[in-house]
Order: structure tokens, then sequence, then C-alpha cells
């Protein structure tokens, strides 16, 4: 049993092992210490790069141009920012030169609220990540997904995107990689680096890695139901699952449905979803205005008009410059599993 | 590679890379064309860079990550002419990018000229990938980035810089900076402290040098010694070239003849001339014949489809 940090490492392995990887890289990705949130730990191809941002996504664009699959890694998706002319850069290389030079590249980054980061260490990236044309944008929310979707990633000829929720990342879930031992001590005995002054000695013993991939574009419907659907990735999904396992006690029928990749994105699951109950609320983290789930409602109006019995809702990030360390400015800036409840409950509610 | 100067060779070369440049600037001043920007005036440096450059497809070839004023050394490296001149007219048949992107945005992937961009300076972020895959694969093939000297001031090359020679991992990698003193029209000096901009590289370790780009045989030489280091020591080298901008930024500064400018075709026929390599005669009927293959092409380029509305969304994904 894997926690999302232990299901990218192995993922990783199988890349260098198996997949051509040559390069994995960031701040503090290499040894001694193999990513702020132990992602890379044990890795023979992990590297430190020096703290540049716009050098790391350049160093990314620049092997993948030489045929090479590096996967890069921003620290924390708020540092990303100052990268985005080269996002876009590598987003059109291939448009710009007419299908020419593709470029083999993943670059991964935490993102989300949830671990009392303040303003600098909670931001959400998809609204304007799925606003550069050319890439390809995963957003995970269990280990399972994380894996088969990194392969996937690490497998594609484009640019991909690995966004994976900071909160979730130490989560056990039941979405697990199949193959892998089911006792968590087991696996972290054999991949769980020691304390960093205890390390300089280990070495991983890597377990037997199934080549499981999940497909790019492929939503997750997680829980069936017929009353309204909510549809919701990362951070926010497990409590979307909790809200609809709660009112199934209540005999209402919600079916959560987990996008897992934002580009391109799965209309398909969502239209025939949609068309079934009528009702739907969009969940995420990211600020509400010019939000990815506007998007996604646009999609719902064109695709699903005459079913719909409410207008669908979008729960969102409050609208500020930033979030706040003291929880109860935290809880009031990105949805929590209670609004998510009362969103639910007011929708099923609503007169058609 | 190994080639000895060859001053007519070279002459012919700069000879037509201005034919192209004139012609392209006759386009954008007619209804044959949008935007021009291009590199009349660098060619004596230019030219020597394509020639010398180690041309194929993958790591055991040079990898060029040039700006947009870098058309002689495609042209050195037997860029036809008439492709330029379709990339200008927008043609279907652009080869670069079928009608998207403006003149001078070369990409050529059996040569391994990246797609030169329209931003400043990112190239000088991207270089360091390609030259850390050639490292790792051993040969003698390396990375060639060009850009000019306004566009030093972004981050980007003190990344470049900073990536390239880092202890064990010290880059093959030719970081080149064309030097014509201005950005658009900023003066360099009204908004740099620094006066020789190779010379930055000294605080990362790296050797530099200066040479005076509308010499062609001083570019040549100084290039091949760079090179040279480049390619055997596979660590990395920076370069910079005082050259002309004989048209000014490009068509939206007018794209006028500059008077000012030091012109190295004119000066490079007088010393071949006065040293009897070639008679005047002679050096008309060059840059005559090129002229005429530029206009036959711009005749043939016209001829041609521009890309249909229905291809927009080919080659977003591979
Ligand atoms: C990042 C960025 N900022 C601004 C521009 C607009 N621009 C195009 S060329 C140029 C000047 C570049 O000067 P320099 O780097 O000296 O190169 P030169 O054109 O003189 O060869 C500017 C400001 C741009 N293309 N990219």
């Amino acid at each position: 049993m894997a926690n999302i940090a232990q299901a990218i490492r192995l993922a990783l392995h199988l890349g260098e092992t198996k997949l051509g990887v040559k390069d994995i890289f960031g701040e503090d990705v290499g040894p001694p210490l193999g990513g702020v949130f132990t992602c890379t730990q044990g890795l023979a191809n992990a590297w430190n790069s020096p703290l540049d941002e716009r050098g790391i996504v350049g160093m990314a664009i620049g092997l993948a141009m030489a045929g090479q699959r590096p996967v890069a890694e921003i620290q924390f998706c708020d540092y990303i920012f100052n990268t985005i002319d080269l996002l876009k850069l590598a987003g059109n290389t291939c448009w710009s030169t007419a299908g020419q030079i593709n470029l083999p590249l993943v670059l991964m980054t935490p993102v989300g609220a949830g671990i009392h980061g303040s303003i600098y260490h909670s931001h959400s990236f998809e609204s304007i990540a799925t606003h550069i044309p050319g890439w390809k944008i995963i957003l995970v929310s269990n280990p399972r997904d994380a894996y088969g979707l990194l392969v996937s990633a690490i497998k594609d000829p484009n640019p991909v995107l690995f966004m994976y929720p900071k909160a979730l990342i130490r989560v056990q879930t039941e979405d697990q990689i199949p193959g892998l031992t089911k006792d968590p001590r087991e696996l972290s005995k054999m991949i769980d680096a020691p304390p960093l002054d205890n390390r300089s000695s280990w070495k991983p013993s890597w377990p037997d890695l199934p080549d499981f991939e999940i497909p790019i574009g492929k939503a997750k419907v997680c829980t069936e139901g017929k009353d309204v659907t909510v549809i919701s990735y990362g951070r926010p999904l497990p409590w979307c699952i909790e809200v609809a396992k709660e009112l199934s006690k209540e005999n209402y029928s919600i079916e959560v449905i987990d996008l897992r990749t934002l580009y391109p994105l799965d209309d398909e699951t969502i239209r025939t979803s949609v068309n079934k109950t009528g009702r739907v609320i969009v969940v995420n983290e990211d600020t509400e205005v010019t939000n990815f789930g506007e998007h996604i409602i646009r999609k719902i109006l064109e695709m699903c008009f005459y079913s719909l019995q409410a207008p669908p809702k979008l729960l969102a990030g409050a609208n500020t410059p930033g979030i706040g360390l003291a929880v109860p400015l935290e809880e009031a800036q990105v949805p929590q599993k209670i609004d998510i409840l009362n969103a639910t409950l007011s929708m099923l509610k609503e007169k058609a | 590679m190994t080639m000895a100067y060859n001053p007519i060779q070279i002459y012919k070369l700069m000879a037509k890379a201005r034919a192209l440049e004139e012609r392209l600037i006759k386009m954008s001043k007619s209804d044959d064309g949008f935007f021009w920007i291009g590199g009349p005036g660098e060619e004596a440096f230019n030219v020597p860079l394509g020639l010398l450059i180690k041309k194929g497809e993958g790591l055991a070839f040079d990898f060029l990550h040039f700006h947009y004023r870098n058309s002689a050394t495609l042209i050195a490296m037997g860029v036809p002419m008439i492709d330029p001149i379709r990339q200008m007219h927008c043609r279907a048949t652009d080869p670069y990018s079928k009608g998207r992107n403006f003149v001078g945005h070369f990409a050529i992937k059996e040569w391994n000229v990246m797609g030169v961009t329209s931003p400043i300076e990112v190239q000088y972020s991207m270089a360091p990938g390609t030259a850390w895959a050639q490292k790792r694969y051993g040969g003698d093939g390396i990375t060639v980035v060009t850009g000019g000297d306004a566009g030093s001031a972004e981050g980007d090359f003190a990344t470049c810089l900073s990536w390239s020679n880092i202890k064990n991992r010290e880059l093959p990698i030719l970081i080149i900076v064309t030097n014509n003193r201005y950005g658009i029209s900023t003066p360099f000096e009204s908004v740099h402290g620094d006066s020789i901009i190779a010379r930055r590289a000294e605080a990362f370790g790296i050797q530099w040098d200066v040479v005076d780009g509308n010499d062609p045989k001083a570019s040549y030489e100084k290039l091949q010694f760079a090179m040279g280091i480049v390619r055997e020591e596979r660590r990395p080298f920076c370069l910079e070239a005082q050259i002309s901008r004989l048209h000014g930024h490009s068509s939206s500064s007018g794209a006028n003849r500059e008077q000012s400018e030091r012109d190295c075709l004119i000066e490079f026929e007088k010393v071949l001339v006065n040293a009897n390599q070639m008679s005047k005669q002679e050096a008309e009927e060059i840059r005559k014949t090129y002229e005429g293959e530029a206009l036959d092409a711009l005749k043939q380029a016209r001829t041609e489809p521009l890309p249909e509305s229905s291809t927009i969304y080919e080659g977003v994904f591979k």
C-alpha cells in the first residue's frame, strides 16, 4: 500500500529503469534530500538543480529537444509563475515548427492548500495551466492514479504537467497500484529513506513494478448516483466521496467524478453523468474568477442544457490574493467538506 | 568543420545572404509579406559560424538555438533562398512553420535547428538542456546559442552562464552575443552598467572573448578557436561579436538603410579586390546572380498556396 509520494517515486523508478528517463531534477530533488515531499528519494537519476525555476523548465525543454525524456520538478506550484513564458514556449514548440519538434517532457509540481502553507505554499495552478495550449494537464487525488498517470505522462511525446495535492501526499487510500504489497510498513521499509543524518549508505530495495498505466484524458466515476453529479479533482475529491457516502445513508444518490486529467477534458463522462442527474456541482480550490470550473460549466451548458434541472454551481476558492495562515482564514478561503455537503444538500433541494 | 578559411566562398555566401535580406525587406514594403526582421550587417560573423557548424540530426551533431538575425548562418549551412521567402510570404510550403511564424524563425529538425522564437533570450535557458544531453552522449557535437546585446539583461542569460559551468557538469556550449549596441531604439550604454557583455562569463569561470564581427577572417578564426575548445574540451565558451545593424531593428522601424553603420560586405569586397583575390566585376556579377535568384524565388513562392484554415489544429500535439 503506497501513498502518493511513494507512488510518484515508484513510477519514476519505472521511468528510469524501463522508460528511458535519464534526468529527474529540480531543487533538492537529488540526494541527500530526495525532494521536499520525498517524492524522489532513492532514485538513481535524480539530481539537484540550481535554485532557478526558469533554468529548470529551460533545461527540461532542451533535454526534450535532444530526444531525452526529462522529468523536472517545480518545488511548489507557488513558484512556477516566473516560468509561464517558458511553459507557453514548451506548449507552442510543436505547433510553431509545423510539427517538427515535439517535446516529451514531464513537469511535476505539488499544488493546493491544506498544510497551513499560508500565502506562498497554498496556490492552485490549474486554471492558469489549462490556459496554456500544447500541454496535457493532470491533477491526481490518489496513489493509484498518481502512479498510472505519471507512467502515461512519461510515455507521452508531448509536454505533460503532473500536479499532485500537497495535503494528500501521505494519505493511504483504497485505490492502490496493482501487484504491490498490501502492507504499508513493508513498503516503507523498502523505499522510504532513513533520517538524513543516517542516510549516506542507504539504498532502496525496489519492489517489482507493474507497467500499469491510466490513460491521459479519462475521468473516473468514483461513486455512481442519479440525483446530483459532483465533479472535482485533487484535494477536495476525497471529501466529495465522503459526502456522497454520508448522503447515501439518507437515500440520496450522488455521482462523484474525479477528472484526473484536466486537458484533454473527458467531455463524454461529464455529458453522460449530467444528462442523467440534471444537477451538477464543480468543486476545486482555485480562485473563483476565471476558474477552470467555469470552463467545465460552459461545456455542460452547451452539452446538457436541456437536461438541466437546476443551475450548475461552482464551489471554489475565494477570489483573494492569497490564503491566510490562521485556520479560520484558510477554511473560509478554500472549500471544506462542510461546504461540499451544504452545496450538495441545497442542490438536492433546488426546485426543478 | 576543420576546413581552411576560404575568402571567396565566404564572400559569395555573404552576398547571397545579403541579397536574400534585401529581397525580404522589399517584400515587407510591398504586398509580398507582413513583418520583416533579419540580419543584414551580420554576415561577416554569421557566415563563418554557419560554415563551422557540424550539421546533422541528433546528439552527434551541433544543436542550434538561434535568434531572428541568423539568416546568413543558415544560408551558409545550405538553406535554399526560396524557403525563407516562402516563410515571409506565409505560404503552406514554408518548411519551418507552414505559414505560422515570422520570417527568420527557422526550424529545421534534420539539422538540429531548434525553432527560433520571438520572446527575447529564452533560447539561453533551453540551450543548456541540449548541451547536457550532448555531454552525456560524448562525441564532439556542441550546442550553439545566439542572441543580441539588449536581451542579455534578461535572467535567461545569467541562467545560461550559471548552468553551463557547474563542477563536473561543464557543458559543451558556445554562448554567443551579437552586439549591435541597440535594443530596438535604446542604446546599450543608456541601460547597462557594464560595457563588455562576454566578460560576465568570467565570474562563472567561463573563458570568453570579443571579436570584430565585421571582419570575416577574424570572426572565422575566433569562432574556430572557441568552437575547438568547446568541441574538444567539452566546456563552455562565451564569445561576443561586435556587429552592424544595417536596416534598423525591423520593418516596424522602417527597415531603411543606416548610412552610419559599417557594411561588412563592402569592406570585404575592398579587401579582396585590393589583394587581387577578386575583381570588382566578379564581385558585381556574384551579387547580381543572387539578386536574380532571390527574385526568381519570389516569383515561384507567389504561385504557391496559403495554408488552409482547416490546418489550425494540426501539430498542437505529436
Ligand atoms: C521578452 C521580450 N521582450 C520584448 C520583446 C520585444 N523586442 C523584440 S526585439 C527587442 C530588442 C532586442 O534587442 P537585442 O537583444 O539587442 O537584439 P537585436 O534585435 O538588437 O539583435 C525587443 C525589446 C520581445 N520580443 N521579447
